[in-house]
C-alpha cells in the first residue's frame, strides 16, 4: 500500500470532532458565565491553577487543545477552498503551520505551570 | 482549445446560494472558523494562567468586553449546531455490526446525545456551576 500522510490528518479530524463536538459547547457555557462577570469556581485563578499543576489536569489541558487545534486547522484548510480560495498548499501550510505552533506554545505554557 | 469552450456558469465564491441543501452545509462548515478562534481564547487563556494571578485576572477582565461576550453567544450558537449535525451522521461514520444486522442508526445517535448530555453535565458540576 502506498504510504500516506493522510491516516494522521484524518486520525486527528475524526478524533478532533468527535472531542470538539462533547466538549465545546460546554466549555464555551463556561467562559460565557465567566463573561458575563460570573466566574465558574473551576477557573478562579487557584483553582485552575492548581488543576493544571497536575499531570492529569496538564494531559487533559493538552489533549483538548492539540484535537481541537489540529481538527479545526483541517476543517478550516476545507473551508477556505468552499469559498474559492483555491491555493490549497498554501492554505495547507498556514492552517497545519498554526496548528503546530499552538501545540508547541500549549506545551510550553503547561511546562511553566 | 475547441472553439465554443464550455464555460462554467457556477459561481466559484457563492455557489452554496444556490440550494438549500449546500446552504446547510456551508452553515457547518463556518462552525470550524467560531470553534478556531475559540480555541484560540483558550490557548491565550493557559499562556495568561502561566504567567501569574495578576496575567490570568486582567484575562477573565478581558472576557467581559461586549465583543467578547457577543462572540461567546454566537459561537455557542454555532458549537451546537456543529455538535448536532456531528451526532446525526455518526450513525453513517461510525456503524456498529451486532451478528448480521447493523444498530439502527437512532441507537447510534442517541447513544452520542447520551454520552454529550451526561459528559456536559458532569463538567458543569466540576466547574461549580451546578
Amino acid at each position: 500500500m502506498a504510504k500516506s500522510n493522510k491516516p494522521i490528518i484524518w486520525g486527528t479530524f475524526a478524533a478532533g470532532g468527535e472531542l470538539v463536538s462533547f466538549v465545546t459547547p460546554v466549555l464555551i457555557l463556561l467562559t460565557l458565565l465567566a463573561a458575563v462577570g460570573h466566574v465558574p469556581d473551576m477557573l478562579g485563578y487557584d483553582a485552575l491553577r492548581g488543576f493544571a499543576a497536575g499531570w492529569f489536569g496538564k494531559l487533559v489541558i493538552f489533549v483538548v487543545l492539540f484535537l481541537s487545534l489540529w481538527s479545526q486547522a483541517h476543517r478550516l484548510r476545507i473551508t477556505f477552498y468552499d469559498f474559492g480560495a483555491r491555493a490549497d498548499t498554501l492554505v495547507a501550510i498556514m492552517v497545519y503551520a498554526l496548528a503546530a505552533v499552538g501545540s508547541i506554545a500549549t506545551l510550553v505554557f503547561l511546562a511553566r505551570l | 482549445m475547441s472553439r465554443r469552450p464550455y464555460l462554467r456558469e457556477v459561481s466559484r465564491t457563492a455557489w452554496f446560494f444556490k440550494r438549500p441543501r449546500y446552504l446547510r452545509y456551508m452553515a457547518r462548515e463556518v462552525t470550524c472558523i467560531f470553534i478556531g478562534i475559540y480555541t484560540v481564547i483558550l490557548l491565550v487563556g493557559v499562556y495568561r494562567l502561566s504567567q501569574g494571578r495578576a496575567e490570568y485576572e486582567a484575562f477573565l477582565m478581558a472576557l467581559q468586553r461586549p465583543a467578547s461576550v457577543v462572540f461567546h453567544v454566537a459561537a455557542l450558537a454555532f458549537a451546537l449546531y456543529n455538535s448536532f449535525t456531528w451526532f446525526n451522521v455518526a450513525p453513517k461514520a461510525l456503524p456498529i455490526q451486532v451478528g448480521e444486522e447493523f444498530l439502527p442508526d437512532s441507537v447510534v445517535a442517541g447513544g452520542h446525545y447520551v454520552v454529550w448530555v451526561a459528559l456536559s453535565l458532569f463538567i458543569l458540576f466540576w466547574a461549580g456551576v451546578l
